[in-house]
């Protein structure tokens, strides 16, 4: 039976043995580079744009009244994959009556940002469009506690956007 | 005897001078490959120290003296606090033997803008070149460490192999300038034409490559290959030590570039501008500044060639050594000599 040869498709030509072709078509594509547009944010000063639908820091919406919407159900609780909001229910007091649509509200409402996985599940299971995540990304602090982020630091101020301003 | 004792002056003033000035080069040399290489990746690369992160080199020195120092157990502490000043000091003081410009004319005396002018200059540079991977080997011996040894290993091999190239590829140059003494090189490549460039192109070649591996750098930086040895023969130093070494590697590459600027490229001489003859500060200090834009230019090269090229394997590192280079080497010597015997105009040239 006759052996066949085949012929060695990776053997190189003398150009490509001496190397110095190949070096400087690669220097060539350094050099480029070096004067090509750079990819580089300088963070603190400048910030990455994110999407619109970015899942970041939540918000509690007031409704066109400027009550809050938010009644204490407990349904984004339950559905919180990652056990990040505590809410204690409780009825309006009287006094209070026109902050509120209805007689219940959320009289404690906790998320840690630390557990918080930031999924989206609280705005999928929120029946009152209470409960948003918006781009705000920034949640440096110094201590555990300070990352349990309470009501009144998720409200919605009334007049304007809260992830701007602490 | 105040002769004496001005040469002595002299001597003093320039060489701390020269040092200053070296040791400046080389710090900024590390700024410069950082900015390099982060622009070639589309980076910006440290801007945040000063004025466009020009106190870089001073922010990185008070970090190294700051920083805790780490002795381990079971080196060999002599050798190992010895080994950091070893690599440092030979490529020091290989610059005492670049003539860095001709002549300059100050207070009415003449001094020469060379620390020696050594008649074997070429020799010496070989000479110390050769002992500076001391350092790197005894850092490596000291350690007490396997992949420290096998970095300072490499080094010394790798040292060997590519000096006998390097050797070789000068002779051309030896042949046509008929003398070792560096200034005299310089001295008859005085026209943009005869820069020994043009007559040894494939001596430079071999020269150039040759002392990329020399310095350790990056095709042929197998001594500190990070993802085989850790940090090789200086994986066990920390604090200034590990600093000095870094800053004797960049010394060295700035004295290798200085060589070949001044072997091939014409030194101190400025094209198109005859320094012979006009003692003028004025000249002096561009001659000065031609050398040092030649330098920058080649350290340059050994960065852009850096942040190009993936390391060689350990032994295509040899072969390239043993079996191309030294014979290219070899055969660049016998056809200058030939050329220089059967073609007139070789020697003469333009």
């Amino acid at each position: 039976m006759a052996i066949k040869v085949s012929e060695n498709k990776w053997k190189m030509t003398l150009g490509e043995r001496l190397y110095v072709g190949p070096i400087l078509a690669g220097m060539r594509v350094t050099i480029r580079h070096m004067f090509g547009k750079k990819a580089t944010i300088q963070y603190p000063e400048q910030k990455a744009e994110v999407s619109p639908r970015w899942r970041g820091r939540h918000v509690l919406k007031r409704n066109e009244l400027g009550q809050e919407r938010c009644v204490g159900c407990q349904m984004c609780e339950l559905a919180c994959p990652a056990d990040a909001i505590y809410i204690e229910a409780a009825e309006v007091p009287p006094e209070k009556r026109h902050e509120h649509p209805t007689e219940r509200y959320a009289k404690v409402y906790n998320i840690d940002m630390l557990r918080c996985i930031f999924c989206g599940m609280c705005e999928e299971a929120c029946p009152e469009a209470a409960i948003f995540l918006t781009p705000f990304y920034e949640f440096v602090d110094d201590s555990r506690e300070k990352l349990i982020y309470n009501k009144e630091m998720l409200t919605e101020k009334v007049g304007g956007p809260i992830w701007y301003k602490e | 005897m105040t002769e004496l004792l001005w040469l002595v002056v002299e001597k003093l003033v320039f060489g701390v001078a020269l040092l200053a000035g070296i040791m400046t080069f080389a710090s900024y040399a590390t700024l410069a490959e950082r900015k390099v290489a982060s622009w070639m990746q589309d980076r910006i690369g440290p801007n945040r120290a000063g004025p466009l992160g020009l106190l870089q080199p001073l922010a990185d020195g008070i970090k190294f003296f700051t920083k805790e120092e780490m002795i381990p157990a079971n080196v060999n502490k002599a050798f190992y606090i010895m080994a950091p000043a070893i690599a440092a000091i030979p490529p020091l003081m290989l610059a005492a033997a670049i003539p860095w410009g001709d002549k300059i004319v100050l207070l009415g005396k003449t001094f020469s803008l060379q620390m020696i002018d050594l008649n074997v200059g070429i020799l010496y540079f070989f000479a110390f070149g050769g002992i500076g991977v001391y350092g790197v080997m005894i850092g490596g011996w000291a350690s007490n460490n396997k992949y420290s040894l096998m970095g300072g290993l490499r080094a010394s091999s790798q040292m060997i192999s590519y000096e006998l190239a390097q050797g070789t590829a000068a002779v051309g140059i030896l042949i046509l300038a008929g003398t070792l003494s560096l200034r005299d090189i310089v001295l008859q490549q005085d026209t943009l034409t005869k820069w020994f460039v043009w007559r040894q192109p494939i001596g430079f070649f071999f020269f150039f490559v040759a002392s990329l591996a020399e310095c350790a750098r990056m095709p042929f930086d197998l001594p500190e290959a990070e993802n085989e040895l850790v940090g090789g023969y200086h994986t066990e130093y920390s604090s200034m030590k590990f600093g000095l070494f870094q800053v004797s590697e960049y010394i060295h590459m700035t004295v290798a570039s200085a060589l070949i600027s001044t072997l091939y490229f014409g030194g101190w001489q400025v094209p198109f501008i005859s320094v012979e003859n006009q003692p003028s500060i004025i000249v002096s200090l561009l001659g000065i500044a031609a050398l040092v834009v030649k330098t920058s230019f080649f350290v340059f090269v050994f960065m852009w060639l850096r942040w190009t090229l993936p390391r060689f394997r350990y032994d295509q590192l040899m072969r390239m050594g043993w079996k191309f280079l030294l014979e290219g080497a070899f055969a660049w010597v016998i056809i200058t000599a030939i050329l220089v015997l059967a073609w007139p105009f070789y020697t003469t040239w333009f």
